[in-house]
């Protein structure tokens, strides 16, 4: 009895829930979970000067023209000399002209030697347009991802993204993602 | 039939509702933790390109955004602008001529460098969120400064696409 007039009186804690709940639904509204994705790409460093650059055989450059009006071009070869695969200026095989090109190991004369010294060159003009870019884009990244997927199912027995680091960096030095940008052309 | 009735058949005693504030605290820490602020409100309208080959951006503190799109209509009656493509750094937009007369991308990463630790920023990421419609003149603008400003990661933002195979 004693002890009960002694002290400060307890604090009702029954608004404590409220107040949480109030809390928890500012949280819940301002919430934004999605998660940002997208096709990552690593840009080449400012040239320095006075360093040459290293040339690189003709048959070892897959190029791809994107003209003003998002019609495609692709080749073998020089953009000056190109030895034409699609000329319809459409992107469905695409994908696949570039798969035959890397894992072309030196077969053909007028297609790469091997997969590391395979080059694609992505060119596009002023005008064209940022979707078709991201679709081309989208094309190269999927050849190469479907090439390291075949690989590492034969080495390994399980897709690409299965894989720990140490294999995945192995199937990557064998198909190296080279895709080189030239500066946009004016038209 | 009364056997397990004998505490006086009044109903169900109260469950005591002493743990819900901590229940609900629970609850409150984890959207408290996962909650990401947007920082800028857009100027421009961007409606992603779709592509199927997505990677998942990952450590969202060491992305920097930058915003490619025509001006929404409210800025456009506002700063009196055409539907022209314009970049957006942080809160401010810019025009095509201004980011390279200027080197606005440089003094934008310069700033996102200096708030970040000295070993997270090679790890930093320049998102580029454009939208669909714009062409490709404005993002090699772009690309070129963040080549000048050495920040050579980067990712073109893009919904995911159902596979079409």
């Amino acid at each position: 009895m004693a002890s009960k007039r002694r002290g400060l009186p307890e604090i009702n804690a029954g608004s404590m829930a409220d107040i949480a709940f109030l809390l928890l639904i500012f949280f819940l509204v301002t919430t934004t979970m999605d998660v940002d994705s997208g096709i990552s790409r690593k840009l080449p460093p400012m040239p320095e000067e006075n360093v040459e650059i290293p040339e690189i055989h003709k048959r070892n450059i897959f190029v791809v023209l994107i003209n003003k009006n998002n019609k495609i071009l692709a080749g073998i070869g020089s953009p000056t000399n190109i030895i034409e695969i699609n000329g319809d200026g459409s992107i469905s095989s695409l994908k696949d002209d570039v798969k035959t090109f890397i894992t072309n190991n030196g077969g053909s004369p007028n297609s790469s030697d091997s997969p590391d010294k395979a080059v694609v060159s992505l060119q596009n003009q002023e005008g064209t347009s940022y979707k078709t870019y991201i679709q081309v884009q989208n094309e190269l990244t999927k050849a190469y991802n479907e090439l390291r997927d075949e690989k590492s199912n034969v080495d390994y027995g399980k897709d690409f993204n299965r894989l720990d680091n140490e294999e995945q960096k192995k199937i990557k030095d064998f198909y190296p993602m080279k895709v080189s940008e030239a500066e946009t052309k004016a038209n | 039939m009364s056997k397990f009735k004998k505490g006086g058949g009044k109903g169900m005693p109260a469950i005591s509702t002493a743990s819900l504030p901590d229940i609900v605290f629970m609850l409150l820490f984890f959207f408290m933790v996962t909650t990401v602020m947007r920082e800028t409100t857009l100027k421009v309208t961007v409606t992603p390109p779709e592509a199927t080959e997505v990677k998942k951006m990952e450590k969202k503190s060491l992305v920097s955004y930058i915003y490619i799109g025509s001006p929404t209509k409210s800025q456009q009656s506002q700063m009196n602008l055409s539907t022209k493509a314009l970049v957006q750094l942080n809160d401010v937009i810019y025009k095509r001529e201004e980011i390279i007369a200027n080197s606005e991308i440089q003094k934008f990463i310069d700033s996102e460098r200096r708030q970040k630790d000295e070993k997270q920023q090679n790890q930093m990421t320049t998102s580029i969120k454009a939208d669909q419609n714009v062409t490709m003149g404005i993002v090699t603008d772009v690309k070129t400064e963040l080549r000048k400003a050495n920040a050579l990661k980067i990712n073109y933002s893009t919904k995911k696409a159902k596979d079409a195979n």
